[in-house]
């Protein structure tokens, strides 16, 4: 376990490293993210191997943000008196882009093996 | 008594601790509720922690010095991503249309969407452009909001709130809609609620997981290349 998390770190590592080397868009761990699908692709064994270490880590994956949101509790007041205006725009855009997105692939993917 | 609360609450442990056991609290209501949307462990807890803070008169930067261990492993989770990602890989490999397609209708909506709302009701522009990256994961947001001439400490906010309401809606929203398909409905909460959004799909299958942590992958890129077009349309 401790090697699957240190196997991790290291491609949090390279992605971060990569990120800010070539000044990419993209936050290194998504990067590390990218870098560990393709050493899963050379050596599938591995998907296998760390399997219990991420399967633990993403099934509370929710956890993690708790930190970050409340942090955002002492930020509540930088709505100011635009709570109202910005609270509907992030509900009422939230809806539509989930099921516009929800919608266009399912059209797309057509009904084949929707249910597996 | 007091010399034991004053030498706890300025360590590390104790707000670690209590962010645990408050996430177990909201885990477990989420799931006494019979896992209803609703009852969102991420905004349970937050809730628990701010009232316990409040009480405490405990300050944001106290509280972080223990939950910042916490907040750290969003990064290795974030590489694990890959390992549900690579289990889909087949299934990935032949929806590289609907997914880009979905990538870049659910992208647009949410920036043009939020941003003609608030334009409608008056909001100003440092606020509007706040609003653009706000379906991003939250270290890319930033990048973006104060690159545009938002203001990133808002953007924080709105991102945190817009995974919290995407994933309290996604699932009666898509039920209303009849979409049954787990890869449509993981991949667009991915990208309109990044990785609160994400989570919320672990929570309810794993396909859909994998599906919206891609979502969430594209989704950033995507944002960081558009954004600032999008806040030229508007100013």
């Amino acid at each position: 376990m401790i090697f699957h998390i240190a196997l991790l770190l290291l491609f949090q590592l390279m992605g971060e490293a990569l990120a800010r080397g070539f000044e990419l868009p993209l936050p290194g761990p998504v990067l590390g993210m990218a870098l560990f699908l393709v050493l899963m692709i050379a050596r599938p064994k591995t998907a296998t191997e760390v399997q219990p270490t991420t399967s633990g880590l993403l099934s509370h994956l929710s956890l993690l943000f708790v930190p970050a949101g409340v942090g955002i509790i002492g930020h509540l007041d930088k709505l100011g008196t635009n709570g109202v205006a910005l609270f509907l725009a992030l509900l009422l855009s939230t809806v539509l882009a989930i099921a516009a997105g929800a919608l266009t692939f399912a059209l797309l993917a057509g009904e084949d093996d929707a249910d597996d | 008594m007091i010399e034991i609360w004053s030498y706890l609450s300025e360590g590390p442990l104790l707000w670690l601790t209590a962010t645990l056991v408050a996430y177990l609290i909201g885990d477990g209501i989420f799931r006494a509720t019979g896992r209803q949307p609703w009852a969102n462990p991420v905004l349970l807890a937050v809730i628990l922690l701010a009232v316990m803070l409040h009480v405490t008169t405990t300050d944001y930067a106290t509280y972080f010095e223990g939950a910042q261990f916490v907040h750290f492993m969003l990064g290795p989770a974030t590489v694990a991503l890959a390992v549900p990602l690579f289990g889909n890989l087949a299934q990935v490999r032949r929806m590289a249309l609907p997914m880009i397609a979905a990538l870049l209708i659910g992208s647009l909506t949410a920036m043009l969407s939020a941003v003609a709302i608030g334009w409608a009701m008056g909001l100003d522009g440092a606020t509007l452009l706040s609003l653009v990256p706000k379906s991003t994961t939250a270290p890319v947001a930033l990048g973006i909001s104060e690159q545009i001439g938002g203001s990133p400490t808002l953007t924080a906010v709105l991102v945190i709130l817009t995974g919290i309401i995407g994933a309290i809606v996604v699932t009666p929203l898509l039920n209303l809609l009849r979409v049954k398909d787990w890869r449509a409905r993981g991949f667009a909460t991915g990208v309109a609620a990044h990785g609160i959004g994400t989570a919320r799909a672990f929570q309810v299958n794993e396909t859909a997981g994998a599906f919206a942590g891609i979502g969430m992958g594209l989704n950033a890129l995507l944002t960081a290349l558009i954004a600032p077009y999008i806040a030229g349309l508007f100013l």
